[in-house]
């Protein structure tokens, strides 16, 4: 068995449905799991109060958001270096939870931030980085849509996230040098990771877990998806011909 | 190579007004600023490095539509792609005819409207440097997008939304030193940065943009 085997559609929509059941069933349990335990089964924090327990939605959507563009990236590189039809089509599937996920760690970030720095929007690095990657993705899949042919589409989007990945990257970093030393609050979110007490990190990890899950299950799905719409196109068109 | 930039210097001067489209859009712009924000001549001042950013890059995008669709249009894309000339050459030469048709005359432009956003004195040297550091790297970052959407039937939006997140860090540190500058700090470390984005996409983006582009000609 080989990763290069999965290039089949077929084969690859065989094994995923196998394993759709499984992971439907463990992501969701342990997104439940995890934040009924974070939102009801911790105690306040003795500075934050109760709004710290927006962690368990927030960290875990953040890092999805990210590592979803890095498997973007990953899947468009294979697909260049070796035409793997299921890599391109993966990496379609998965921009727009990229993106929902950017919005919710946005959106919580907000939330979180309006009790704590008394703003809901700071140009802080690490939110405008965010702001940024949003508009990505919005990029991404706006070239996806906009090309009519799968493969030229595949090319082209390909080359976008590598090349949008450097600049992303330097984003990165051009803006912590922007907006350096004006906004000291901003080390909150820093410190957050040296600063969360047992009680608050085990439901974390199980919420991490849950959604890195939930992503794959998710990834999985849309993919299989993205295959069936392509099955129709050319029964469709088969059809029109008249075959 | 020298033939090939000729030509285009030679369309965008004669092919109606899209010479002197940037520029007056950049004019627009930089007028529309003190309307929108109010006459207060300090504030003005403050934001004028970071306006005449703005509108240099906005005036750059206006006309990336126009780079390579119009050779796409007449097939003359199609002979210079089977050139023996490399492609990764034709798009960085298409690059230097885009900078000097567009990018130049905004660093020209940018010290006059200066004058009319009250920059501080210190602050016109560095708006003409930064801008004449950053403005190639906006050329060929706007090349790779018109050359990812040069297919397209309407690709002039989609091509603003695609370019816009990578002119990011070009703009950031690009307003940075002209802001610097202005207010008399120190502008190396930004410079140094924005000629490092410069150099690195003139080096490497050709070939993304070549590639690109042999797929859409394909």
């Amino acid at each position: 068995m080989s990763f290069w085997e999965y290039a089949n559609p077929k084969k690859f929509l065989t094994t995923t449905e196998r394993m759709m059941p499984f992971l439907w069933l463990t992501s969701g349990t342990l997104v439940a799991v995890g934040l009924i335990w974070g939102f009801f089964f911790t105690p306040d924090d003795y500075r934050q109060g109760s709004t710290v327990k927006i962690i368990f939605l927030h960290v875990p959507a953040a890092m999805t958001a990210i590592n979803c563009w890095v498997m973007m990236l990953v899947t468009s590189l294979v697909w260049i270096v070796r035409r793997h039809h299921v890599s391109a089509l993966a990496a379609r599937a998965a921009a727009p939870i990229g993106a929902v996920m950017t919005v919710i760690a946005l959106i919580t970030g907000a939330i979180w931030g309006q009790p704590m720095w008394g703003t809901w929007w700071e140009w802080d690095p690490r939110l405008t980085s965010f702001l940024i990657l949003f508009l990505f993705y919005l990029g991404y899949m706006a070239l996806w849509e906009a090309i009519d042919n799968p493969d030229t589409a595949a090319d082209l989007t390909s080359v976008l996230c590598l090349v949008g990945s450097v600049f992303a990257l330097l984003s990165r970093y051009a803006v912590n040098f922007w907006n350096q030393g004006l906004h000291q609050g901003a080390s909150l979110s820093l410190d957050k990771k040296e600063n969360v007490a047992d009680a608050f990190s085990n439901p974390l990890y199980v919420c991490l877990a849950g959604f890195v899950l939930l992503f794959i299950a998710l990834v999985f799905y849309r993919t299989g998806t993205e295959i069936r719409a392509r099955r129709i196109k050319a029964l469709l068109a088969r059809e029109r011909i008249g075959a | 190579m020298i033939a090939l930039l000729m030509r285009d210097l030679r369309l965008s001067l004669r092919a109606g007004g899209g010479f002197g489209l940037g520029l007056a859009f950049f004019l627009i712009v930089t007028v529309m600023v003190p309307f929108s924000v109010g006459p207060q001549s300090s504030l003005l001042a403050e934001i004028a490095p970071g306006v005449l950013w703005l509108g240099a890059l906005l005036a750059c995008l206006l006309s990336l539509d126009r780079l390579l669709a119009l050779d796409w249009e007449d097939g003359s894309l199609d002979l210079l792609a089977t050139a023996p000339l490399p492609l990764e050459s034709t798009v960085t030469i298409k690059a230097l005819a885009h900078w000097i048709t567009t990018g130049l005359p905004l660093v020209l432009a940018a010290p006059v409207l200066g004058v009319l956003l009250n920059l501080p004195t210190p602050g016109y040297t560095w708006v003409v440097v930064s801008l004449l550091l950053g403005t190639p790297a906006l050329s060929v970052i706007g090349t790779f997008g018109a050359a990812l959407t040069v297919g397209l039937k309407r690709g002039g939006l989609l091509l603003s939304l695609l370019v816009m997140p990578l002119y990011v860090p070009t703009l950031i540190f690009g307003a940075e030193v002209a802001r610097r500058g202005a207010i008399g700090m120190d502008t190396h470390t930004p410079m140094l940065m924005l000629a490092g984005i410069t150099a690195a996409s003139i080096a490497l983006l050709p070939f993304a943009s070549a590639a690109v582009l042999r797929v859409n000609l394909r």
